[in-house]
């Protein structure tokens, strides 16, 4: 039997080639062109929408990523089990994790747009979105500054590797994935009903 | 100059009570689309990221790299002795492409749907602050980009990378990664737009 995720090729390329393959590349444009045009279709190009689900009056962020997680998360793990595709699971570190994400959350308060609809405001004639973009860009340098202090420090705090839910609970994936959906869908539903939008 | 005061204190929430009226959301326009027929949009274009490019969508590296190239022009050296782009070296790669991509798919969004919007100032915004605040929002939206970015660096990744890919496939790190994009959103969200 093939291990699931197994059989597929890690088509690593080399890293040091400044530039990646055009077939890649030309994959990643047809992807991006997607995500931009949904993102856009979505409101979450909108400062509003964003902002809107910050202060808990506009849930339209959150049905979009309750209902994509749904979607993908079931299509990803029956590819996984029929070994079509890799899993990326980042390593879990407790410390990086909640730390990190409660100043990319005072971030998204003060900027309105988070990486990915940045790039969409933009492409939606946001121009305040440029100003937030050149933050971006000065407060990455500013972490690969501390990076190897950091990587010393502060990144080891509870670190647990790579771990998904089902294993950290000790539940085997499927049924946990099936429950989980289930668990989605209400969400959804309950969102649907009370949410004013 | 009293609300740039306030909003200079928002982390301060004590001392954000006055000035600007409380606003809503809702009185903006909101989605085009469903919600939920974009979120099974993003999630089935997940499905095809994975299997055609064997990558999950993220956004914030983008940045990253950007900020590599621009560090390569100035202290090349320098820049490549950093841990993180010994490890992440700036290149062309399909990061890079897919959020260049993203500007272009959604200004085909938002011209053939009309929505184009051509402006430096957010309506809501402006309903806050004033229609004249262009350069306050535009210095507050910097100083969040730096939080940002740093706090994406640091989590491991953004409302793409954590917020979507990684929760889909049930990583741990993501779920409270992005448990605490919303708390810490929230917290700072609601002062400077409420109170």
């Amino acid at each position: 039997m093939i291990e699931p995720g197994k059989a597929v090729k890690q088509g690593r390329e080399k890293a040091e080639s400044p530039v990646a393959a055009p077939a890649k590349l030309v994959a990643a444009v047809v992807f991006g062109l997607a995500f931009g045009f949904l993102l856009q279709k979505g409101g979450a190009a909108k400062f509003n929408v964003l902002i809107g689900q910050l202060l808990l009056q506009d849930w339209t962020v959150a049905k979009i990523m309750m209902s994509a997680i749904l979607v993908g998360m079931i299509g990803i793990f029956i590819l996984h089990r029929m070994a079509k595709v890799n899993l990326h699971l980042k390593p879990t570190r407790l410390g990086p994790n909640i730390i990190g994400g409660l100043i990319f959350g005072m971030g998204f308060a003060l900027i309105g747009y988070c990486p990915g609809t940045a790039a969409a405001a933009l492409g939606q004639g946001n121009w305040d979105a440029l100003f937030g973009m050149a933050g971006l860009v000065v407060g990455s340098y500013i972490y690969a500054e501390m990076s190897s202090w950091l990587k010393q420090t502060a990144e080891k705090w509870g670190d647990m590797g790579k771990i998904t839910l089902p294993d950290l609970i000790k539940v085997p994936r499927a049924p946990f994935v099936a429950g989980f959906a289930l668990l989605l869908t209400l969400c959804l539903i309950a969102l649907e009903r009370l949410a004013l939008r | 100059m009293k609300r740039i005061i306030v909003t200079m204190l928002v982390l301060l929430p004590s001392a954000a009570f006055a000035a600007a009226p409380a606003v809503n959301a809702r009185d903006f326009p909101g989605p085009a689309w469903s919600p939920y027929l974009v979120g099974v949009g993003l999630g089935v274009l997940s499905w095809l990221t994975f299997y055609f490019s064997d990558k999950p969508i993220g956004a914030s590296s983008f940045y990253a790299t950007v900020a590599g190239g621009i560090g390569r022009l100035f202290a090349r050296q320098h820049t490549d002795s950093l841990e993180y782009y010994k490890k992440n070296p700036p290149r062309i790669g399909w990061e890079f492409v897919f959020v260049l991509a993203t500007i272009v798919g959604a200004f085909i969004a938002a011209t053939t749907g009309g929505e184009f919007t051509n402006e430096w100032v957010p309506p809501f915004w402006a309903a806050r602050f004033g229609p004249d605040t262009a350069l306050l929002h535009a210095t507050i939206g910097f100083c969040g980009g730096i939080l940002m970015a740093f706090g994406a660096r640091f989590a491991g990744g953004c409302t793409s990378g954590h917020g979507i890919s990684g929760t889909m496939q049930l990583n741990v790190g993501s779920w409270i990664a992005v448990v605490c994009f919303f708390i810490g959103g929230i917290a700072a969200a609601v002062p400077l737009f409420l109170l």
